[in-house]
């Protein structure tokens, strides 16, 4: 018994020093720029050094001399008053001596900065699309794709007055529901581009940033020296929730990763085969409220109320009232000119028949519509 | 000289009421409407950055949704960039131009009365969009598209006051043109004018090249969203890089339309408190005047990371390092000018030097960023956002700060009080280093700028930013108080005012008559200290 019950507190006990090491070790006074773990961001990080380095000991310089003067030139001193108001030979001098640290600077900057537009002969090629606010992953070589949006526990801790403590939230704000697995050992090229607004693919670790521009395609590669997990953000102001499209990429090891692809395909090629049925009408809502709470909450909020000229209410609109056919039109294609997408692009028949459904039947909406997967994919 | 004052004084015949502002086309009370309404601004602006820091005190969201918040960094930046810096530039420029190179006021009086009038309008159309369904801007004082576009009712407000702003500095920078081409009093040549006129008028060439570009920008802006163009549209053909293009065209020199004008300050300053002329005077012209033509070439530094071509990005970068030499001469200028003076440290003077100081650390960071390799994990991160506060706060609001402490005895006829002005730099000088230096840390180790929350690894530091934030607010109470204590009375100013101050304004009387150099001066080498 009391075997037991130790061996239950030591179980407790384990994670519990190990979250609490984690939120020492996250709550950090971090203070300078990560290394991170490709041969790019090893290179930055030399060269983020050698500049620190040079301003570091020109401000010494600079500021040393400027105190210097401050104490000893000062008229309370009886400091002796000189009238001097030039000096070519000084001027020149540090004119010169400028220049000549800016061409120490510049000369391995260039070979880093032609290295990293390198981006030829890659081994794999990672499609990275910005959505509002999402990223959408394309393995291009192996017909993969899938959406990675921000985890369900930091959603919930992150809304307005949530009630919960972020430090108690695993990786607040950096987790996501389906990390982007990439292979170490691999250069791996990786296309950025955007289907709304402009976003910024950025994983520190990898040592660059790279904006995702809807009609652009922008080209960038990496090279992952070592297997982990490598967290990031977006980087560019994209709209309201441009704070939680988080990136996490898991680099694992080439064999891992053959598996990992195998596996995926497999569990995507099986909800696909599962969905393609007549649902009931309790399995479509509750599975459209999920589909509702990360896919159109964000703007259309949890109540269906919507955020007064900036987000149309979806509780008692028209659309959401009025045809079947039109409901599923908006939601299929998007409305150009706002931030209503085309959720067609996005989500399976299953989902949206489902998201459909529960919007059609939810708050005070009470048509008694029923959509079917079917149904959507008819409308497509 | 003094002669010519006391004439002045028989025909100083102010308007009175409301009227003697409304319809005011006196330099000195427009300068005293750019400087009250500039100083307003700050508070509201500040307000606002007071919400942005109470909301990143700690992770979580517990004050404002992120929607309200982009709103507030938006309208912040706007209303400090547009509504305080520039007004105060403009408002020192009214004020001392006219008394520094003997003239009896601006050229064009009456447009200097509408181009401070358009100013309360245009902040009022801005301010109105908060109240409006859908916010106000929110998307960046940059506003890019295709984000920008997705703004609702406020749109039109936001693109109409970019362009009445841009009226409003188009003839502010016409009128310092016109002012110190043809009105310089007899032997005031172009190489005796004091620094702070020659920072103006190339700044006032940057705003008349500049403004238009970003009123060209908007208003594809306004079109792409209303009449269906495509100028930002890729799938209409357009290209969202190109308005980033044509606004960092006008974007970057709009920097140095800010700083300039504090160079200028700070010039006239140093060398008055180290009691020796300001070292290497042409050569101070000269490079105020490379900065101003390089800042046309070194735009796409604010956009590395859109994906320019290899060739873009080295010469982008060659050409904004080289912005290091000329702005190294001035700090060495200054520091030549202090070296073997004999100095006193009045408000003015340690405002100066905490300008010199942090203004300097700004450089370095930007000297950092110019490193293209280096940007791509710097950009739109705390680091940058460090970088252009230290430039902007302690480095052209502190001049600002300086300049008001420098003349306002000049200018209300009362010395201020020497020790809250002091109470006020020491306040500023501490917080505002509390405030803004852990945000180069929070940037380096990754934190993204405009996000209303992060993650808990960045709650250090942003909580320390967070007070430095809130005391630096509080400490520019002082500075009102000094301001309406100064105004009110105070131990009368001397017409010289500080034992070392050189220039025409010096002259005059303190207060100044309401008409000053009706009668224009003769300037010689030796009067003409610059």
């Amino acid at each position: 018994m009391f075997v037991k019950s130790l061996r239950n507190i030591i179980r407790g006990a384990v994670p519990m020093v190990l979250l609490l090491w984690s939120t020492v070790v996250s709550a950090d006074w971090a203070l300078n720029l990560r290394e991170g773990v490709t041969q790019i961001s090893h290179e930055v990080y030399d060269l983020h050094m050698i500049i620190l380095w040079v301003v570091t000991i020109i401000g010494i310089i600079v500021f040393g001399i400027m105190a210097w003067s401050i104490v000893h030139h000062r008229k309370s001193k009886g400091a002796v008053l000189a009238q001097f108001h030039h000096s070519t030979v000084a001027e020149i001098t540090w004119t010169i001596i400028p220049i000549l640290i800016l061409i120490v600077i510049a000369v391995p900057a260039t070979k880093t900065l032609v290295l990293m537009e390198q981006t030829g002969d890659a081994e794999m090629t990672l499609k990275v699309t910005g959505y509002q606010w999402k990223w959408k992953y394309d393995y291009m070589d192996e017909d993969l794709s899938f959406f990675s949006s921000l985890g369900k526990a930091s959603n919930e801790a992150r809304q307005l007055n949530s009630g919960i403590d972020p430090a108690s939230v695993d990786n607040y704000l950096i987790e996501v529901d389906k990390p982007v697995v990439l292979p170490t050992n691999t250069k791996i090229r990786i296309l950025t581009t955007a289907n709304d607004v402009i976003h910024s693919w950025w994983v520190p670790d990898l040592g660059w940033k790279r904006d995702a521009i809807p009609g652009f395609i922008n080209d960038n590669w990496t090279y992952i020296e070592e297997t982990g997990t490598y967290r990031g953000k977006c980087a560019e102001l994209c709209g309201k929730d441009h704070g939680f499209m988080p990136i996490v990429v898991e680099a694992v090891s080439p064999e891992d990763y053959r598996t990992w692809i195998a596996e995926t395909k497999q569990a995507q090629a099986d909800a696909l085969a599962n969905s393609d049925r007549e649902w009931a009408q309790d399995e479509l809502m509750t599975h459209g409220e999920e589909i509702y709470n990360s896919a159109c909450a964000a703007c259309h909020l949890a109540d269906g109320q919507g955020v007064p000229g900036a987000f149309p209410a979806l509780d008692g609109s028209a659309i959401a009232t009025g045809s079947v056919d039109g409901h599923m039109d908006i939601v299929l294609k998007g409305k150009a000119g706002t931030a209503m997408q085309a959720f067609g692009q996005q989500l399976s028949d299953a989902d949206l028949a489902a998201v459909i459904t529960y919007e059609r039947n939810s708050w005070s909406n009470a048509t008694g519509d029923v959509v079917q997967p079917a149904d959507v994919k008819a409308a497509r | 000289m003094s002669e010519a004052a006391v004439h002045d004084d028989h025909h100083d015949h102010k308007p009175t009421g409301i009227g003697r502002w409304l319809f005011s086309t006196n330099h000195k009370d427009i300068g005293t409407m750019y400087l009250v309404f500039s100083l307003i601004m700050f508070f509201i602006g500040g307000a606002m950055a007071m919400v942005i820091r109470a909301e990143l005190f700690q992770p979580g969201l517990q004050f404002v949704d992120p929607g309200f918040f982009n709103q507030m960094t938006t309208i912040h930046a706007l209303v400090m960039i547009f509504g305080a810096l520039m007004p105060a530039g403009v408002g020192l420029a009214n004020w001392l131009i006219p008394m520094m190179i003997g003239a009896p006021d601006m050229a064009l009086p009456r447009m200097n009365n509408m181009s401070f009038w358009i100013l309360p309008f245009a902040f009022t159309l801005l301010l109105s969009t908060l109240f409006m369904d859908g916010g106000g801007p929110a998307g960046g004082w940059t506003m890019y598209p295709p984000l920008v576009l997705q703004l609702g009712d406020g749109f039109p407000f936001l693109i109409f006051t970019v362009h009445f702003l841009g009226i409003s500095s188009i003839m502010g920078a016409i009128n310092i043109i016109a002012t110190v081409f043809n009105m310089r009093a007899p032997g005031m040549t172009y190489m005796r004018l004091p620094l702070f006129v020659w920072t103006w008028i190339i700044t006032a060439f940057l705003l008349i090249a500049a403004m238009p570009v970003f009123a060209g920008a908007v208003t594809m802006l306004l079109t792409d969203k209303y009449f269906a163009t495509s100028f930002f549209n890729a799938a209409g053909g357009g290209d969202p890089v190109m308005f980033q293009h044509v606004f960092w065209f006008f974007g970057h020199p709009e920097v140095y339309i800010l700083i300039l004008p504090a160079f200028g300050i700070v010039s006239q300053i140093l060398p008055t408190f180290a009691r020796k002329p300001l070292f290497g005077y042409a050569s101070m012209v000269y490079a105020t005047a490379a900065i101003a033509f390089l800042s046309f070439f070194v735009w796409a530094h604010h956009m590395f990371t859109v994906g320019m071509p290899l060739a873009g990005e080295l010469y982008f970068m060659y050409a904004t390092m080289s912005i290091a030499v000329p702005t190294g001469v001035k700090i060495f200028n200054w520091m030549a000018t202090m070296w073997k003076g004999s100095m006193t440290f009045e408000t003015p003077m340690l405002f100066s030097l905490g300008f010199i100081f942090l203004f300097t650390i700004g450089g370095f960071t930007g000297l950092m960023m110019g490193v293209t390799p280096v940007d791509f994990q710097y950009h739109d991160t705390y680091f940058i956002v460090a970088h252009f506060h230290y430039v902007l706060v302690p480095g052209a609001i502190f001049a600002v700060m300086g300049g008001v402490y420098y003349w306002l005895p000049k200018w209300t006829g009362h010395m201020y009080n020497e020790k809250l002005g002091k109470w006020h730099f020491w306040l500023s000088a501490i917080t505002v280093n509390i405030l803004f230096f852990p945000q180069h840390f929070l940037g380096l180790a990754g934190m993204p700028r405009r996000i209303p929350d992060y993650s808990v690894q960045f709650a250090d530091w942003n909580m320390v930013s967070s007070i430095g934030g809130f005391a630096f607010g509080l400490s520019q109470l002082v500075f009102v108080v000094v301001i309406v204590q100064c105004v009110r009375g105070g131990q009368k100013a001397t017409d010289q005012v500080w034992e070392g101050a050189h220039g025409l304004e010096f002259t005059l009387p303190s207060p100044p008559p309401f008409h000053s150099f009706t009668t224009p001066p003769q300037v010689t080498e030796a009067t003409a200290h610059s």
